[in-house]
This record gives C-alpha cells, sequence and structure tokens, in this order.
C-alpha cells in the first residue's frame, strides 16, 4: 500500500481584490501517481499548482505533503521535495549560465560544492541538455529552455512534479521528446495543461477544474469519452478520441 | 548627456568615481538592511527595462524632434532610492561597456549625473513632499515634472561643471551653461511628463506598486544628503587644490572665465567683448610653454614649465613630432598586421 | 526600431566574440580590467594639447584586437556611433582657442584644432578599449571579477540578473513597437501619449515577470543571497601582462616617444 504524499482538503483562495479562485477543492494523490488538472482558463489550475508548492497560502483548507502541513514553518523543508516547473520559461533561467541555474537549487539546499557538481550533471544528462552546460540562456532554443527549467528542478531531487504547461510553445518534436522524457519519471507528477493528448499520454488520472470547483476526479481515459462532461467544463475531447 | 573619457581630467574623473563608489557601496549596504527578497529579481529586471524603454524614441509634441527616456525618477518612484541609484548605475555601466555610450573613466561622473540627483535628492525631496501620504493623479503630475525638471537641471550643471574643471574643453563656463542648462530645462519637462504618463498606467492599473510608503523605503533627511554633498565638494576640492598645485594654469583659467564679469562689463559691442576674451586667454598661454623649440621660442617664454610635475609635457609640436608620429602610427599599425597573422595561424 | 535590433546584436555579438580562446581571452579578467584602467588613466592625463604623445597608446587596442581576433572594423565603427557628445563639446576648441600653437610649412595651426584632435584620438582610444575589454573576457567574467575585487555583491548580482533579461525585454520593446508601427503607418517614432500606454504595458509587464521570477526563485530555496560559484586564478602570465602594460603606458607618458622616433629618423637621413 503506498504512503499518502498529497493532501490537500477544502482548499479555498481569494485574491486580494476580492476574486475567487478556488471555492474548496479536495483530493489526494499517491506516490508515484501521475495526474493531469485540466479546465479552462481562469478554472485555477496554475493557482491551485501554486498552492502544492508553498508560493501561495490559503484563506481556507489545507495542504498536506507528505507528513507535514504546509505552513510557514515547513515550507523550507517541503520546498526541497516539491519541484515546481514554470509556464515560462524565461522565468525560471535567470542565471548568467545554464549550469548555474541548474545549480541553484542545491546550493541553497547547501550541499557542498562537488555534490553540486555531479547533481547539475546529473540533472543535465537527464533532460539530454548536458552539451549546454555553458551556455546563457538567452541562447537557447525554447525547446532547451524548457528542457533547462526542468533540469532546474530535477537537480533538487524532489519527489513530487508541479507542471504548468510544460507544452506550451514547443514544436512538434520537442513535445514529443518532453512527453518521452516526462514518461521516464518516476516522480508524483501533477500537469496543468490544456495540452489533452499530453493528459492522455502521460496521466492515468485527470481532475477537471471549473471556476475554482473540482467537477471531475477520476481515470483519465473515462473522463475524455464523456463528451457531455467536457463540453460542461468549457473542454472538448483530446485531438486524437475526436471522431469517436 | 553621458561624459565621455576624453573630455575630462584624472582628478575630475577620480573624484567622481570616490563619490559615485561610496554612494554605490552606502546603498548596498543600506538595501542589505531592509532588503525585500523581491528587490533582487525587480531591480534586474527593471533595469532592463529602463535599458530597452530608452530605446523607444517618441516625438516631442511642439518641436518635431525626438527624445528618449531617462528613467531616474521611474526607478526612485517604484523601487525607493537605494535600489534605484544602483539599478540607474548598472544600466549605465552596460551602455558604457558595450556602446561606448560613456566612458568608463566618467563612468563615476555619469551615474553621478543621472543616478544621484533623481534618486537621493529630487525623489525624497520633491516627489515625495509633494505625494504626501497618498498619490492622486494631480499630485502624480507635478511632483514627477518637478522632480523631472530639478535632476535635469542638476544634472546638466554637473556635466558644465565636470568638463569646466578638466580643462580639455575650451568652453567658458558661462557659454557651456547657457547651452546646456535651456535645453536640459526642456528634456526635464518632457521626462516629467512621460513619467507621469508611464506611472499613472502602472498606478491605475495596480496601484500598491506606486505606494509611496516612505517608512520601508528609508527615509532621507535633508541633513543627510547636504551632509554628502558636502562631503563630495570638500573632496572634490582637495583632489583640485592638489591638481592646482601642480598645474596652476588649468584652474586660473577656469576661474578667470567664471568670473567673466569684468569682460562683459566693457563696451557691450559683443565683438569687442569677445576678441578682448579672447586676448586675455591668449594672455595665459604662454604659460603652457607650447612653442616651438627653437631657442628664440625658449627665450620667449621665461616662465616656460615644461617640466612639472606631470613629467615631460611634449613639444610634440614640431617636425621631429610630426615624424615621429607617423613612424609610431606605422609602426603601430605593421604590429598589428604580423600579430593579426599570428594569431590566425594559431 | 533599426536601433533597437542593431542593439540586440551589438549586446549579443560583442559578448560572443569574448568565447573565444586566444593568449588574450585567456588573461585573467582582472589583469585586463587593471590594465584597462590604468590605460584610461594615462590617455586621460595628457595635457590638452598633446597630440603625438598619445600616439603610441595605439598599440594596446591594436595588439588586443589582433592577438584577441577582434574585429577592428566593428569597433571602429562603434567608436563612431558613440562620439556625436564628445564631437559637439570637442569643436568649440577650434571655435574659441585660435592661438596659432605650430606651423606645417606656411600653414599655422591653432591650439583649438589641437586639443580638437586630442579630443578625438583619446576619445577612439578611451572608448576601444572598453569594448575590447568585454570583446576578450566577456560581461559575466567582468562583473564576477569585480565582485572578487570588492564590489558590493548586490551590485555584481544586480548587473548579471539585468544583462539577462536585456534581451528578453529588448525584444518585447521591439514586439510592441512594430505592431505599433505596422498600426500606424510606418511612422517612425511613437507619439508622446502613446508612449506612455506602450512604455506603462512594458512595465506592468515586467513587473509581473519581476513577481515570477521571484517565485520561481523562492521555489528553488532562495534565501536573499544568490549563490555564485566561479574561481579565477591568475598565473605569472598576467602579472607579467599587467606589468609590462602598465610600464609602456608610464613611459610613452612620461617620455614623448614620437618625438625621439622623429628626431632620429631624421637625423639618421643623408
Amino acid at each position: 500500500m503506498s504512503h499518502h504524499i498529497i493532501e490537500i482538503k477544502d482548499l479555498k483562495y481569494t485574491y486580494p481584490d476580492g476574486t475567487p479562485a478556488l471555492a474548496g477543492i479536495s483530493f489526494r494523490i499517491t506516490h508515484g501517481e501521475s495526474v493531469g488538472v485540466v479546465g479552462a482558463n481562469g478554472a485555477g489550475k496554475s493557482t491551485l499548482l501554486m498552492h502544492i508548492n508553498g508560493c501561495m497560502s490559503p484563506s481556507e483548507g489545507s495542504v498536506r505533503i507528505g507528513d507535514y502541513p504546509l505552513t510557514k514553518k515547513t515550507l523550507p523543508s517541503v520546498r526541497g521535495r516539491v519541484g515546481m516547473i514554470f509556464q515560462d520559461p524565461d522565468d525560471q533561467l535567470f542565471m548568467p549560465t545554464v549550469y548555474d541555474d541548474v545549480a541553484f537549487g542545491p546550493l541553497n539546499q547547501g550541499f557542498p560544492r562537488d555534490e553540486v557538481e555531479s547533481l547539475v550533471v546529473y540533472a543535465l544528462e537527464t533532460v539530454g541538455a548536458a552539451h549546454l552546460k555553458h551556455r546563457p540562456p538567452y541562447k537557447l532554443s525554447g525547446g532547451e529552455k524548457r528542457a533547462v527549467a526542468i533540469a532546474t528542478v530535477l537537480s533538487m531531487s524532489p519527489d513530487i512534479l508541479l507542471m504548468d504547461e510544460p507544452s506550451s510553445g514547443l514544436d512538434p518534436k520537442a513535445r514529443r521528446q518532453l512527453i518521452a522524457l516526462l514518461k521516464s519519471f518516476e516522480h508524483t507528477k501533477i500537469i496543468a495543461t490544456h495540452d489533452l493528448d499530453l493528459v492522455l499520454d502521460l496521466c492515468e488520472r485527470t481532475i477537471v477544474l471549473n471556476q475554482g470547483w473540482v467537477a471531475a476526479d477520476g481515470r483519465t481515459i473515462e473522463i475524455f469519452s464523456n463528451a457531455q462532461l467536457l463540453e460542461e467544463n468549457h473542454l472538448e475531447k483530446p485531438l486524437r478520441l475526436q471522431g469517436f | 548627456m553621458h561624459m565621455a573619457d576624453a573630455l575630462i581630467s584624472p582628478a575630475i574623473g577620480g573624484a567622481m568615481w570616490a563619490a559615485t563608489a561610496g554612494l554605490t557601496v552606502y546603498s548596498a549596504r543600506k538595501l542589505k538592511d531592509d532588503l525585500e527578497e523581491r528587490s533582487v529579481p525587480l531591480m534586474g529586471v527593471l533595469g532592463a527595462f529602463i535599458f530597452a524603454a530608452q530605446m523607444i524614441n517618441f516625438t516631442i509634441p511642439a518641436t518635431g524632434s525626438s527624445g528618449h527616456l531617462g528613467g531616474g525618477m521611474i526607478l526612485a518612484i517604484l523601487l525607493g532610492p537605494y535600489a534605484a541609484f544602483l539599478t540607474m548605475a548598472s544600466v549605465l555601466t552596460v551602455q558604457a561597456l558595450f556602446f561606448g555610450d560613456g566612458g568608463l573613466l566618467a563612468l563615476g561622473c555619469n551615474i553621478f549625473n543621472l543616478g544621484f540627483w533623481p534618486c537621493f535628492f529630487a525623489y525624497p525631496f520633491i516627489y515625495q513632499k509633494i505625494i504626501g501620504s497618498k498619490p492622486t493623479q494631480r499630485r502624480i503630475l507635478i511632483g514627477a515634472t518637478l522632480s523631472g525638471i530639478v535632476a535635469l537641471q542638476l544634472g546638466a550643471f554637473g556635466v558644465v561643471l565636470e568638463t569646466l574643471f578638466s580643462g580639455i574643453s575650451e568652453l567658458p563656463f558661462t557659454t557651456f551653461v547657457l547651452l546646456m542648462q535651456p535645453i536640459h530645462l526642456a528634456i526635464g519637462i518632457v521626462e516629467g511628463l512621460v513619467t507621469t504618463a508611464v506611472i499613472t498606467f502602472v498606478w491605475k492599473a495596480n496601484p500598491e506598486l506606486v505606494a509611496s510608503e516612505s517608512s520601508s523605503r528609508g527615509i532621507l533627511s535633508l541633513k543627510q544628503v547636504l551632509a554628502g554633498l558636502v562631503v563630495i565638494a570638500l573632496f572634490t576640492g582637495g583632489a583640485l587644490s592638489w591638481f592646482a598645485s601642480t598645474h596652476p594654469d588649468g584652474l586660473e583659467w577656469a576661474m578667470f572665465h567664471t568670473a567673466g564679469k569684468e569682460e562683459l562689463n566693457t563696451p557691450t559691442d559683443r565683438i569687442h567683448a569677445y576678441t578682448a576674451r579672447i586676448q586675455g586667454k591668449t594672455s595665459i598661454l604662454p604659460d603652457y610653454g607650447f612653442k616651438e623649440n627653437s631657442p628664440a621660442g625658449k627665450a620667449e617664454n621665461t616662465q616656460a614649465t615644461t617640466s612639472e610635475s606631470w613629467p615631460g609635457i611634449s613639444a610634440g609640436t614640431t617636425v621631429a613630432g610630426i615624424t615621429g608620429g607617423i613612424l609610431t602610427l606605422a609602426l603601430a599599425l605593421c604590429i598589428g598586421m604580423i600579430l593579426r597573422r599570428f594569431s590566425r595561424s594559431d | 526600431m533599426a536601433r533597437i535590433e542593431s542593439a540586440l546584436l551589438s549586446l549579443g555579438s560583442l559578448n560572443e566574440l569574448a568565447a573565444q580562446d586566444t593568449a588574450i581571452h585567456r588573461r585573467d579578467p582582472r589583469a585586463k580590467l587593471v590594465t584597462t584602467a590604468v590605460f584610461i588613466i594615462t590617455v586621460v592625463s595628457f595635457n590638452k594639447y598633446d597630440l603625438s604623445g598619445l600616439l603610441p597608446f595605439i598599440l594596446y587596442p591594436i595588439v588586443l584586437t589582433s592577438l584577441g581576433n577582434v574585429p577592428s572594423g566593428e569597433i571602429f565603427r562603434k567608436i563612431l556611433i558613440a562620439s556625436p557628445f564628445a564631437i559637439f563639446i570637442g569643436i568649440f576648441n577650434p571655435l574659441l582657442d585660435r592661438q596659432i600653437l605650430m606651423h606645417i610649412g606656411p600653414i599655422g595651426i591653432s591650439g583649438g584644432w589641437l586639443s580638437f584632435a586630442s579630443i578625438l584620438l583619446r576619445f577612439a582610444l578611451t572608448v576601444s578599449v572598453a569594448l575590447i575589454l568585454i570583446a576578450t573576457t566577456g560581461f559575466e567574467a567582468v562583473c564576477l571579477s569585480l565582485e572578487r575585487m570588492k564590489v558590493p555583491r548586490v551590485f555584481v548580482t544586480q548587473l548579471l540578473f539585468m544583462y539577462r533579461y536585456l534581451f528578453v525585454l529588448i525584444e518585447e520593446a521591439l514586439r510592441m513597437v512594430r505592431a505599433f508601427s505596422l498600426r500606424s503607418f510606418n511612422a517612425k517614432r511613437v507619439d508622446i501619449g502613446v508612449f506612455g500606454s506602450l512604455v506603462g504595458q512594458l512595465l506592468l509587464r515586467t513587473m509581473h515577470r519581476a513577481q515570477r521570477i521571484h517565485a520561481a526563485m523562492l521555489s528553488r530555496g532562495f534565501d536573499g543571497r544568490i549563490p555564485l560559484l566561479r574561481s579565477f586564478k591568475a598565473d605569472i602570465w598576467d602579472a607579467a601582462f599587467i606589468l609590462f602594460w602598465s610600464a609602456f603606458f608610464v613611459l610613452a607618458r612620461m617620455y614623448n616617444i614620437p618625438h625621439y622616433l622623429g628626431t632620429l629618423f631624421l637625423a639618421a637621413l643623408p
């Protein structure tokens, strides 16, 4: 029996200007699961992710990662276990070279230099970007940036990977490579995306969000075959399933 | 308005560098104390923003000429004085290193002229005072415009003084001032208006970004700033007097031009006044000892000080000098060509 | 708009030149920084009428561009582009200083023209070494060596961050200006009112980006201090570099080398 990793209980969040974002979300994700989070724009996908990695704190409700409830005190230790990959890779590659960016996390975690070196090399090799080690980020292509962004998180050896629109802006080949890469990961994965075909490839389970609520939570293939459910939530079938 | 190394002397360059370095260390220290973590990416990205925004030219109404943003005030309003100063300094550094826009020795002057006045003077004592506890559209307009005018006037005046005391340019004080100040008055007004437009836009969208919480930004007292200026003035004065003691004509010449009042009291005929001034000046020139190396020339300059503290001030104005100059150039170019071939074959 | 594009190229290309591996590139950045500083201070210390005394200094940029594989045409072009202000101030010298100081044959040359020429020469010399410094060292290495030389870390971090995002922001600005010009029948310049909202938009987006970057930094454990791993090792060649060039600069400052050369040459003539 796998131990519970992520537990969200009745999560509510309202923006400072009064806009409600999350209206009471609950679910439980277990070790090694791969979960897709889908929904229309503004449904709350990114906000949810930001709560799981501690960048935002809820107005009500709780987030629990493993044995720890997520609070200000436990945040530093949780940070190492949850890796977040943001939508715009330029936002995450802020150091002078790729090496510096991938080393940023482990250095902050307090690893000594030589260990950092091996962590960086490992992370870059995993994403296939070892040859980019000394490049400055502005000289990378979209796909390369995305790969390096993933490496910056991998080097921290997280248990859980959160991803916000990982395939956006990628050309077909880069997208294919990304899917293959993610498939090889054994981490617990939560992927917020519009790319329903990617969800179909990678996630056995899908959570559908609609205006801050969980509209559906179940097996991906069942949800994606339910045309009515999808339409109610401003979605449609993945391209692959259209025509059935 | 960026000072070039070609127009300043080591004394001025050094003095302003020291002043700027001091301000930089001071600002860095202040930031460490009340550093919000978010400042680090914010400063970096805003610096890049100012750099990019400066490249977008706009037409100035009623003149048709083009202008571009300075940015010191916008930075000060968004970041507070210390962070804004460092950000402005970083922008100017990159401009000097990559575009030669402003010299490396003159960087100290430029950072002071374009960074100190908006961040440490105009922002706390004009803008913040006008904005008070709550910004309104009107207060932003008045505050930003007034700040822009004052900051640019003071910055331009700084350029005048730095150029004057360096003694490389011949521009006399009054001419230079009449040249610089009115132009920069106009530029200052435009800068103020543009700052208003940009800040208002941001303020309307996200008021909290423009909030003028003087407490968290570190209140600067007028006393502190004036004290700082006095220190800088003393230091600069000290450097200059050292320079002057070894090079009397420089300061003398500068002072002569500043006190041109005597000339202006003579007949109002402009040409007369002008030539009188030239004559007055040429009587000073013999001190430089730059006549030909002919015995006759030497006899003329009994006060020739060709071997003062700056050793061997060249008498490079002879045939030998010209010949030698051509030879030197040719030699240098040959060495260059040889080395290039050498490095290519590597 | 062409200005924005060429600026973008300049920022990249100059730094790209720094990625080469030549004898000059291999020198410690601090050595090059120090030598550049000595160069500039010495050049600027010349008397305003000095022209021939300055000429030997050309050797430094020439040697660096040759050995360092830096295209001198590029450097020269940049010098020209940066020169307007210096020329504008300098041109007053010939107008105001009419005292004849030397003769070439029958032609008398005024002090004003001499000092103007000196200004131009100084300008070319001092700007060239700044550009060559970047082309042979790289911006990042210059910044990090500054930190080693006790420049406050906050400022060094600021330089590096700003440079990193310069490309992102300039491209954003470029896109906005392009969109504008497509809808305004290719006006070259923005109306001041439009500028306010154009730049205001850019600023807002920039500040939101800053928030996102900050979130990304926090997610990777940022605690206020940017970790930077760089080690510089200065060797005997670096010391030799500094000593050789500094000695040359001081010598050239103290003795008018062209004058001696010329005298020797003329004396050697039959």
